[in-house]
C-alpha cells in the first residue's frame, strides 16, 4: 500500500474519545485509542464524514495557510465553483471574482471554466466503443480512493479524465505565461479554493508523486471570510467570468451528468448512498447506464466540509445565479457529437489500481485459521456495538483481535455479559 | 484443526433487490481471505445466478460456502418447484420465467449455465413439488 496523503486532522485535546465519528466512518477506518480517534490511513478516504459527525469540532480539514500566496510574484485563485453558492443574495458571480482580486489575487481561473471543457470531452469519451459502461465519474477523489480499496472490477470504469480542478490549474499556468511574458514559472503560484479535505489531499498526493498542478490548497471558509469582508454592494463588477451554467452546475450532484444528458445516466450523493450504488454496479443488478456521478457529499461539492453554506441553500443561490448565464462559454453543448478526439493533457498519467487494505493475513492458511477465530470471538461479543471498546463493532472488534491489535478485555461489557449468562442459566 | 470457514446466507424469496446481497458479502470474505481476484469473481458469479433463481423460482432459500485451502465449496439450497428436465434447463436461453419477469430483465435462460461456465464441479439434485440443491466446487489453484 502506497502511503497516501489524508487532510482530515485531529486537535487531541479537542477530542474527548466519544464514539460518533468511530460509528460514522463508512470504511471502519476510526478506533478510539489511549482515549482519542485515531484513523488507519490505509482505509481512510478523506470523505469527511467525521468531520461532520465531531460534536466537539476535534477534527477538521488540513488546508494552506492563506499566507502561502505571498511566496508567489503571481497569484491565481481557482474558485471551486461551489464558493458562489456560499453568499446570500448573490446575482452576478463577478463580485466574487472581484473579491479574489481585492483581497490579493492577481488573476483567477475559474474551475467551472475548466468544468465545462471537460464536460465536453466527457461526452465524447462516453461515446467511445471499447469503454467499459457504466463510466464513473472522477471528479470527486473520495470516490475514486474508495473503488480503489474496494471494487476492483470497477477500476476500470472510472473516466481516466483529469478532473476540473486539474486542468484549470494546467490553463491557468499556460494562460499566465502568455499573457504574462515577463513571468517565470516560479513566480506563478496556482491557489485552488476547496469545499473539501478529499481535494486537499488529492492534490497534495498528486504534488509528492512528481505533477503538481497547483502550488496551494486554500480552504473555502478561510476564503469566504475574507470575501465577505471586501465584497460590497453597489459597485458593478466588471464582467470577468468566463463559464456559463455547464460549468456552475459542477457544484451540485447532478451537475455534471446533466452535462451529459443525451447519455443514460445517474447521479448519487452522500456517502452512503454512493456505496449502495457501487454496491449495484459491483453486483451487476443496475440497469444498464452510461454514465455515473457519485459525490461523497450530500448534495454534490456545495456539502462539502469546507464549504459556510448548508448545500441545499448553496444550491438554490446557484439556480438563481445561473439563469441570466449562458449554458456554456467555453463548448457548444447544442452542437451535434461529431468527433471522438480528446487531447493527451486532458487524459491522466495514471489510471486507477486496486489497492485492497491487508488481508487478514499474508498467508491464505494463517488467514482461514484467523477468521474461523474471528467468528468464534464474535460470537462470545454481546453484540451491542456500543463502540466502547474503540472499535464500531463488535465484529470490528473481532477482527482486530484476530489481527493482533486488540484483545478481547478491551469489551467493557464482556464481565456483565457473562455474568449475566450464568445468572440465566442458574435460575 | 482444518482450516474450514464457513459461510451461510439465507436468500430472501420476491425480493428482486436482495437478490446479490449474500454474493456481495461472500466476495468481501474472500477478499479479506486474500484469494486471488478471479477466483471471487466466478465465484460472485456462480452465487449470484443462484440466488436470482432462487427469488425468481423458488421464494427464496439457503446459500452456504465452505471456504478451504484448496477449493471452495457452494451449496444453493431451496424448497422451490425442482427442475422437471434438468438438461433442458442447462441449455443456454432456455428459461420457465415468466413474462413479468423476463421484463425486469431477468430469466434469460443463463443461470445455471453460467454457474457451470464459472465452477470447476457442479451437481444439481432436484426433485419436482420438493426443492432443488445445487453443490458447486471452484478449485483454488
Amino acid at each position: 500500500m502506497a502511503n497516501v496523503r489524508h487532510s482530515v486532522a485531529l486537535t487531541l485535546e479537542k477530542c474527548k474519545g466519544c464514539t460518533h465519528c468511530l460509528q460514522r466512518c463508512p470504511t471502519e477506518a476510526i478506533r478510539i485509542r489511549d482515549g482519542h480517534a485515531q484513523i488507519t490511513t490505509t482505509l481512510c478516504i478523506d470523505c469527511g464524514e467525521c468531520i461532520r459527525t465531531c460534536g466537539y469540532q476535534a477534527k477538521h480539514a488540513e488546508a494552506d495557510p492563506f499566507e502561502c500566496i505571498q511566496d508567489y510574484k503571481f497569484k491565481i485563485a481557482l474558485p471551486a465553483p461551489a464558493l458562489y453558492g456560499q453568499f446570500d443574495h448573490l446575482d452576478d458571480i463577478n463580485y466574487v471574482l472581484e473579491g479574489l482580486l481585492k483581497i490579493g489575487f492577481d488573476d483567477i481561473f475559474e474551475v467551472a471554466q475548466a468544468a465545462e471543457l471537460v464536460s465536453g470531452y466527457s461526452r465524447r469519451y462516453i461515446m467511445r466503443e471499447d469503454v467499459p459502461k457504466p463510466v464513473i465519474s472522477s471528479a470527486c477523489p473520495v470516490i475514486g480512493r474508495l473503488i480503489s480499496i474496494r471494487y476492483p472490477d470497477l477500476v476500470d470504469n472510472v473516466m481516466p479524465l483529469h478532473p476540473p480542478v486539474d486542468m484549470a490549474a494546467k490553463l491557468a499556468r499556460i494562460v499566465a505565461l502568455k499573457e504574462h511574458p515577463e513571468l517565470t514559472d516560479e513566480d506563478i503560484g496556482i491557489f485552488f479554493i476547496s469545499p473539501c479535505p478529499a481535494k486537499v489531499s488529492y492534490l497534495k498526493q498528486e504534488a509528492e508523486e512528481d505533477r503538481k498542478l497547483v502550488d496551494g490548497v486554500l480552504s473555502m471558509t478561510d476564503i469566504y471570510k475574507r470575501l465577505v469582508q471586501v465584497m460590497k454592494r453597489g459597485d458593478v463588477p466588471p464582467p470577468r467570468s468566463k463559464t456559463g451554467r455547464v460549468g456552475i452546475r459542477w457544484a451540485g450532484s447532478g451537475g455534471e451528468a446533466k452535462a451529459l444528458s443525451k447519455h443514460r445516466h445517474l447521479a448519487a450523493s452522500g456517502i452512503e448512498n454512493v456505496i449502495k450504488v457501487l454496491d449495484s454496479i459491483d453486483n451487476d443488478t443496475l440497469p444498464d447506464l452510461d454514465f455515473i456521478e457519485l459525490n461523497a457529499c450530500p448534495g454534490g461539492c456545495v456539502g462539502g466540509v469546507l464549504a459556510v453554506e448548508n448545500p441545499f441553500v448553496a444550491r438554490s443561490r446557484l439556480l438563481y445565479v445561473e439563469r441570466t448565464m449562458p449554458e456554456s462559454r467555453n463548448w457548444d453543448f447544442s452542437k451535434k457529437q461529431d468527433s471522438t478526439f480528446i487531447p493527451g493533457d486532458y487524459f491522466l498519467e495514471e489510471s486507477l489500481l486496486y489497492d485492497p487494505p491487508e488481508a487478514l493475513d499474508p498467508d491464505r492458511r494463517q488467514a482461514l485459521l484467523k477468521r474461523m477465530e474471528l467468528e468464534r470471538i464474535a460470537g462470545e461479543l454481546p453484540s451491542l456495538d456500543c463502540g466502547a471498546c474503540g472499535a464500531p463493532t463488535c465484529r470490528a472488534l473481532a477482527e482486530d483481535i484476530v489481527r493482533g491489535t486488540a484483545t478481547i478485555k478491551d469489551c467493557l461489557l464482556l464481565d456483565r455479559v457473562r455474568s449475566n449468562q450464568t445468572k440465566e442459566d442458574e435460575t | 484443526m482444518s482450516e474450514l470457514v464457513k459461510l451461510h446466507y439465507d436468500v430472501d424469496g420476491n425480493d428482486f433487490a436482495a437478490a446479490g446481497e449474500a454474493s456481495m458479502k461472500i466476495k468481501k470474505e474472500l477478499r479479506n481471505l486474500g484469494f486471488p481476484q478471479d477466483i471471487i469473481r466466478r465465484i460472485a458469479i456462480a452465487v449470484y445466478e443462484g440466488e436470482i433463481n432462487m427469488v425468481i423460482h423458488a421464494d427464496g432459500g439457503t446459500a452456504d460456502v465452505s471456504v478451504g485451502l484448496d477449493e471452495i465449496d457452494i451449496t444453493l439450497a431451496d424448497k422451490g418447484p425442482g427442475i422437471p428436465d434438468v438438461e433442458k434447463a442447462m441449455q443456454k436461453g432456455w428459461s420457465t420465467a415468466s413474462e413479468e419477469v423476463r421484463s425486469a430483465g431477468f430469466g434469460a435462460g443463463m443461470g445455471l449455465p453460467n454457474m457451470k461456465k464459472n465452477t470447476d464441479e457442479m451437481e444439481i439434485e432436484t426433485e419436482v413439488g420438493v426443492g432443488t440443491t445445487i453443490h458447486m466446487k471452484v478449485y483454488v489453484a
